[in-house]
């Protein structure tokens, strides 16, 4: 037996090196977002003359300008409203879809499934030409729920595939207890199989939640109306075509930012508890 | 009975296949007929050509597959470096150790930020006169290693491949920390149990429970990488000459700049078919790789 | 089957939907013309004048911003095909799709409102700012001739460099080089002193295709440029190699700043402003954005150094933005009253004023920013690929363009790059005449 000691040091030296690593990761992380921050609070004189990251003077008042000129107080409500819809039909829709494919068989699962899967590879880079007519013939172009009807389509294919891969995964036991019970298939997508699935499901917020929160050529074709656009066409006004007002356009990104870290926020205790409470044994 | 079970099982995927028919199979039957013209995408009249477009993809337009190289080199670099980056981030996160709160919230930062701020925070670093990468060379004394990073045809792609890795490495550390999560702790500890090492644990539970969710990963981590442009666009333009151009910049020149939308069709369809091909060439290894373990 | 608990909630699901979804606005009694444009810059301006014409008519205009200009011209392309298109937009991109547009029928023909009242319209315009919206007599696009759009304003793209940097050169800054061998000679003092060069957003292509269309008009004339476009001469033509040798030897002489060729045009900007460069290529919007930047940045404009005696010099220019009326508009009188009102001496005059602009009616040039004046003064030299009456096509500019890209980074001679377009050319050329047969 090697001495107590040398288990400690070898624990203690193995720690400190995976810290280092892991901090030098972070550093590279946060450095654009401090950066970002920074710049938010210089003018657009200083911003690219003083490369310091904490300016010497902090203009606060940009945040108050970008808000103010951004129009952000209509755009933000747009933006959650849009997430919100989306992301939560795309989580139902997709879990009952992907539920189905992994645990139901029925006459062409596979051809179902591989074409969601094909549709998530091959980008349609023309389809906006087809869908603004079609979206025109349907009366909902200029209309919400045409956009949010898009945007859930874009997440489908991809959260499809997200949710089959970990319900493949998931042990079938507790399903069968709870069919025993008398449960119906659709009772126990939502008692049993959604509450297990609950990391990949935060996964599937969060990545929906960024690309919707992101998500602005698509609103620009199809809103006439500029009232009903989401947060991404305010950010379009700091970037003129000749003019970029750096200051606000980085206030404006940092506001921007903040409710998609606070979503990822939230939804991580749920990739990280996940299971721990489920208390299931494979 | 059973014709009520199976109604019930298509209820299942009804919505999904309703949305996805309208919006999806529609507009793509729409473009694969479109790609089969010659087309500007304006003018009403349409010229027939059949499969020339694809044949020109095909056998001419040598940018095209210029293109598919330098984004295939980019995603190899994703898949290998970005991803054991991923994994190994994952991995430490999912041990108890100190911080990892923290960690967990900071590794997600990335990809949050807007590629406008990536473009020009990676742009600073990288550039030839000011960039603070030759700076730090200067000062340690090897000014020899200072270049034009963005510019120099030998480091351009490399430079965007790693600033891409950098900036989605935050995904795979998701999905492969909710995948790690997903392993019942019990096996961890039976194991030790029996006497197990580390590296015995990591080789015998971890890898192979591991594989679905890292085939998920690189089938993700494909399509992501070969589809990226918009960072590309913010540090390269594709320059310099055709360095860094991918396909999807070549499908918006051919939109945009040369107004063929038919061909720009053809060139999505095309390039789909090809990630198709890829996708499911990498399912299937996958498949073998679970059948070893 | 299904649960009641779950129909509900889906049901309510739908519902949402629903409530949300039919909230769109409806049409106004009174006419109202809608403007979509893309001019980020010039939203306010544009509110301010849409309020002023309301006062003054009772007309209602509605400016509806789209931007980016990608974006925008997405969205215009989408419209036409659901023909949705608003009654004033722009079209951006190539007179080609100009072209098709108006064969389409999207665009009004504004001659005779322009011819009308003794052309009392069409004289208020500088005449190069009418010329990039006209299609001649015989025009290649086969375009019924006539004026199809109205410019708001126009710009020149010139060369700048910066006084102060000069004097540390030890460069007179009133006398900026004339021809090319002075221009070059200023590499070696650049070098000297460990300062930067030339300055430009060379990663977005045509701005390398205007400078080397500014050399071939020198060198070879206008004539031999349109007939090389025509397929009339190659671009092996020693013409054409001095072009693309000219900018091997602005790189050999140390005049370019390092990564020009990855650099967009706002980086290139905010190099200049902030003295990092002694000299920049650029449009003359650029005054607007250098004062944002730097207010007391000291520079002057320039014209590209002279190649050669044989032709005279000549840059890009033109209107720079302009507005289409929509030949299907209900409201067309109303939109045609209100343009003319737009282009006025007094609302150009503010216009230019609110956004650094300069004006496309020729009797607002009054009051403006010297820099601005020092674009101003060489309008009549300036030409534009949209007032050439042919277009090259994408390819081969993209191919001309990267290939200077690639000469920039040593990668290939210009011999090879002349060769390699030109065999782009001779395909493309192939391909137009085997689709007319």
């Amino acid at each position: 037996m090697k001495h107590p000691l040398y288990y400690k040091t070898k624990k203690i030296t193995l720690s400190i090196l995976t810290h280092l690593f892991l901090l030098i990761v972070v550093a590279s992380c946060l450095f654009p977002l401090l950066w970002m921050i920074g710049s938010s609070l210089k003018t657009q004189q200083t911003i690219f003359s003083d490369m310091s990251l904490i300016p010497k003077e902090m203009h606060w008042e940009n945040y108050y300008h970008a808000w103010k000129q951004g129009g952000f107080s209509r755009y933000f409500l747009n933006s959650i409203f849009y997430t919100v819809s989306v992301v939560t039909g795309i989580v139902l829709v997709s879990s009952l879809a992907a539920y189905a494919f992994s645990r139901f068989n029925f006459v062409g699962r596979n051809l179902i499934f591989y074409t969601f899967m094909a549709a998530m590879m091959i980008p349609i880079p023309g389809s906006f030409v087809p869908l603004y007519v079609l979206l025109n013939k349907l009366h909902l172009r200029n209309t919400q729920l045409g956009y949010i009807l898009c945007m859930i389509n874009v997440g489908l294919s991809t959260s499809i595939f997200l949710l089959k891969t970990f319900f493949d995964k998931m042990p079938k036991e507790l399903e069968d207890a709870a069919r025993i019970d008398g449960c119906s298939k659709l009772g126990i997508w939502w008692h049993v199989a959604l509450p297990l699935a609950k990391p990949v499901l935060a996964v599937v917020v969060v990545f929906n939640a960024l690309n919707v929160w992101n998500e602005y050529v698509l609103a620009l074709i199809i809103f006439d109306n500029r009232n009903l656009m989401p947060l991404q066409v305010a950010l379009t006004t700091f970037q003129g075509e000749f003019i970029t007002q750096y200051p606000l356009l980085m206030a404006g990104l940092t506001i921007t930012a903040l409710p998609i870290i606070l979503v990822y926020f939230l939804m991580q205790k749920y990739i990280v508890k996940g299971v721990t409470q489920g208390a299931v044994v494979g | 009975m059973r014709a009520k079970s199976t109604l019930e099982n298509y209820l299942f995927i009804l919505p999904a296949l309703i949305i996805f028919s309208i919006f999806y199979i529609y507009p793509f039957y729409k473009v694969f007929q479109l790609g089969l013209y010659d087309w500007d995408g304006i003018s009403p009249t349409k010229v027939f050509v059949g499969l020339g477009n694809f044949k020109e993809i095909i056998f001419e337009d040598k940018i095209w597959w210029k293109s598919m190289l330098n984004a295939s080199y980019i995603t190899l670099v994703a898949l290998t470096f970005q991803n054991a980056l991923a994994f190994c981030l994952a991995l430490a996160c999912d041990r108890q150790i100190r911080m990892r709160n923290f960690y967990r919230t900071i590794f997600f930062i990335p990809p949050v930020l807007s590629e406008v701020v990536v473009g020009l925070v990676w742009q600073w670093i990288l550039d030839g006169n000011y960039g603070i990468l030759n700076n730090f060379f200067v000062k340690i004394g090897l000014p020899h290693l200072a270049r034009n990073w963005l510019s120099d045809p030998k480091t351009a792609l490399n430079c965007v491949a790693f600033v891409h890795s950098w900036k989605g490495f935050g995904w795979g550390f998701l999905i492969f920390l909710a995948g790690l999560q997903t392993i019942p702790r019990e096996l961890y500890e039976a194991a030790k149990v029996d006497g197990a090492g580390a590296w015995q644990v990591f080789k015998r539970i971890t890898f192979p429970l591991m594989i679905p969710v890292m085939v998920l990963v690189a089938i993700l981590t494909v399509l992501g990488t070969m589809q990226a442009f918009v960072l590309i666009i913010a540090m390269t333009g594709g320059g310099p000459a055709y360095h860094t151009e991918v396909p999807v910049l070549r499908i918006l020149a051919s939109m945009r700049g040369s107004s063929r939308f038919g061909y720009a069709c053809a060139q999505g369809i095309s390039f789909g078919v090809i990630l198709v091909i890829v996708s499911f060439i990498q399912y299937r290894l996958s498949r073998k790789a679970r059948e070893i373990y | 089957m299904l649960n009641i608990k779950y129909q509900k909630y889906i049901l309510s699901f739908i519902f949402c939907f629903l409530f949300f979804g039919c909230s769109s606005k409806k049409e106004f009694a009174k006419p109202t013309i809608t403007v979509w444009h893309w001019m980020t810059d010039r939203k306010d301006a544009f509110q301010e004048l849409s309020r002023r014409y309301e006062e003054k008519t009772g007309v209602k205009v509605n400016f509806e911003l789209y931007a980016p200009s990608d974006a925008y011209t997405q969205k215009v392309r989408a419209a036409a095909q659901g023909n949705t298109l608003p009654d004033i937009f722009g079209i951006l991109g190539e007179m080609r799709d100009f072209a098709s547009f108006i064969k389409a029928g999207y665009v009004e023909d504004l001659t005779p409102y322009m011819e009308e009242n003794q052309a009392e319209w069409k004289e208020r315009f500088f005449k190069k700012a009418l010329e990039v919206n006209e299609f001649g007599p015989d025009n290649a696009y086969g375009v019924k001739p006539g004026i199809y759009g109205v410019p708001i304003d126009i710009m020149t793209i010139q060369m700048l460099y910066n006084k102060r940097l000069f004097k540390e050169l030890g460069l007179n800054p009133e006398n900026p080089p004339q021809d090319f061998s002075e221009f070059l000679n200023i590499g070696k003092r650049i070098r000297e002193k460990g300062l930067q060069g030339l300055v430009s957003g060379w990663a977005e292509l045509w701005m390398i295709d205007c400078l080397a269309n500014n050399f071939a008009f020198n060198i070879m004339g206008k004539d031999k440029v349109i007939k090389t476009i025509k397929g009339e001469i190659p671009y092996t033509d020693p013409d054409w190699i001095k072009v693309l040798t000219l900018f091997k030897e602005i790189k050999e002489a140390g005049l370019l700043y390092d990564g020009i060729v990855t650099m967009v045009n706002k980086t290139a900007e905010q190099i200049f402003a902030n003295e990092r460069a002694v000299f920049a290529f650029n449009g003359s919007w650029c005054v607007n954005v250098y004062r944002g930047m730097n207010p007391n940045l000291d520079y002057a404009v320039m014209l590209p150094p002279k190649v050669s005696e044989k032709f005279p010099r000549s840059i890009w220019g033109g209107a720079g933005s302009s507005f289409m009326v929509n030949a299907n508009s209900k409201l067309k009188k109303e939109v045609i009253r209100f343009l003319k009102w737009l282009t006025d001496k007094e609302q150009q005059i503010f216009l230019s004023e609110a956004t650094f602009n300069l004006p496309a009616n020729k009797e607002s040039l009054t009051q403006i920013h010297p820099r601005l004046a020092e674009f101003a003064d060489d309008i009549e030299i300036t030409t534009h690929p949209r007032i050439w009456g042919v277009s090259e096509f994408p390819r081969v500019i993209e191919a001309f363009d990267k290939g200077i890209q690639a000469i920039i980074i040593g990668e290939k001679t210009p011999e090879e790059v002349a060769r390699e377009i030109q065999e782009i050319k001779e395909k493309e050329l192939a391909k137009k005449r085997s689709q007319k047969e």
